[in-house]
């Protein structure tokens, strides 16, 4: 027995969404799920006219869903942006490559400029290179930095006044969910902003569009529209803890579907007492990115990788930044603790 | 006794690199004294083409939450999820969402 679209009530519906329990058909969904995003964008004022965008794109199902969306509503509101595609390229062998190809299709199906960076000419290393030298084990910290700020020179170099990023509602709450995990006071209470303003030199403020939209409805999006996209998960990325984190979340999705923004709202919520110690944000005084150290994570992973100290970014080892700055030789104590990595 | 039914089985988002990377499946039932449903379908593919981890695609009974079910091109919560009834032809497809964004 088809069931009938609960809005037109004329055709048959395609799907149940999680956040409402609405019946819609294929028409009725895709103008619900693009006027929530253009709600957020309007309520949120994540754009103003005359902006150059940049979208993060990895090939991936929400920077497609992404720049579809926004591509749409630009034309349908008139919004007045200029919009590209931002990728970066981390240098893995064989993951990359394959949803980069998937981004230069996006960038011809959907008429947008594309800009892509790459670690190595950002860095002078390529992931496949950083796993060589440091293991399977901290690699996704590499990759987390370097990335960050591989969008924000991106953008710089293309003039973009904003980035914005495919994050959905169920990254948001799995965001929440491993900031409470690790005790990450300072993130747990920016972690649900949905933009960021400029916090200084070097960053470019950033937006999540469809922060309150569900993956189940993104993916379906792509399906009925027949959206290109890539879906592999990185070789290199053995992400136990987001793993446990990510299953927990879509069990209890799987029993009350509000879960999701129930978290979200939380994490909105939440309030930091008076008294708790907060990291000052600063610039690195090396290339001036937002730093709350005198070096920012990403010039002490790259001096570890140069001098083949792979550990100098990873454990807490703000006392050597000055030494590192100074660039002073390190006692042979130091060197010794920070070249052991365990594979 | 039903008569054995065919059956189109797609998988994609990333659900297909557990099915040896290839999405689509065109299968047999067996007949079988009863009509096929939803919950003997999963349990028939982790049992015939589920060669590792079947922890990654079904749990317990069901699908493992995050993957999605399409029966004919429709969510199958509108359509009584395991308890559906499988019918010759359909057209039943399986997207993971938890793989990369
Ligand atoms: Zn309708
Ligand atoms: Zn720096």
């Amino acid at each position: 027995m088809p069931v009938q679209c609960s809005s037109c009530t004329k055709k048959r519906a395609v799907l149940k969404r999680p956040k409402t329990g609405h019946s819609l058909c294929k028409d009725c969904f895709f103008w619900a799920f693009e006027e929530e995003v253009h709600q957020t964008i309007v309520s949120a004022r994540l754009f103003n006219r005359g902006e150059t965008v940049g979208i993060g794109a990895s090939g991936g199902k929400d920077s497609t869903v992404l720049a579809h969306v926004l591509k749409v509503l630009n034309e349908r509101y008139d919004y007045g942006l200029k919009l590209l595609l931002l990728s970066v390229d981390e240098g893995i062998t064989g993951y990359r490559d394959d949803s980069l190809e998937t981004v230069k299709r996006n960038q011809q199906q959907y008429e947008l400029p594309l800009k892509i960076v790459s670690y190595e000419e950002l860095y002078g290393w390529t992931m496949d290179a950083i796993v060589k030298q440091v293991g399977l084990k901290n690699n996704c910290t590499f990759c987390g930095v370097f990335r960050r700020q591989a969008l924000d020179r991106g953008a710089m170099m293309l003039k973009v006044d904003k980035i914005c990023t495919g994050h959905n509602a169920d990254d948001v709450a799995e965001t929440v969910l491993m900031n409470v995990l690790r005790g990450d006071i300072a993130r747990l209470r920016r972690c649900t902003a949905i933009s960021t303003a400029s916090e200084g030199e070097g960053a470019i403020p950033r937006c999540k569009p469809l922060k309150y939209t569900y993956e189940k409805e993104i993916v379906l999006y792509a399906y009925f529209k027949k959206l290109d996209y890539f879906s592999t998960e990185c070789i290199y990325s053995p992400n136990a803890y987001r793993g446990h984190a990510r299953t927990f979340l879509k069990d209890l999705e799987s029993v009350r579907p509000s879960a999701i923004v129930d978290v979200i709202h939380s994490g909105e919520t939440l309030s930091v007492k008076e008294g708790v110690k907060m990291p000052v944000q600063g610039t690195c005084s090396r290339c001036g990115y937002i730093s709350s150290q005198a070096l920012c994570k990403s010039c002490v992973l790259l001096e570890g990788l140069n001098r083949g100290l792979p550990r100098l970014g990873i454990g807490k080892h703000h006392r050597l930044h000055g030494k590192i700055l100074a660039q002073q030789p390190l006692t042979q104590q130091e060197e010794r603790k920070l070249k052991a990595i365990d594979f | 006794m039903a008569a054995p039914i065919a059956l189109h089985l797609e998988f994609g988002g990333g659900a297909e690199l557990l099915f040896d990377g290839v999405k689509n499946h065109h299968v047999t039932l067996p007949s079988q004294s009863e009509p096929w449903d939803m919950r003997q379908l999963l349990a028939w593919i982790r049992g015939n083409m589920l060669k590792e981890r079947p922890e990654l695609f079904v749990q317990g009974e069901s699908v493992r939450p995050g993957i999605l079910v399409l029966i004919n091109d429709a969510d199958w919560e509108l359509m009584g999820e395991l308890e559906y009834q499988l019918q010759d032809q359909d057209n039943i497809i399986f997207i993971s969402t938890l793989h990369g964004g």
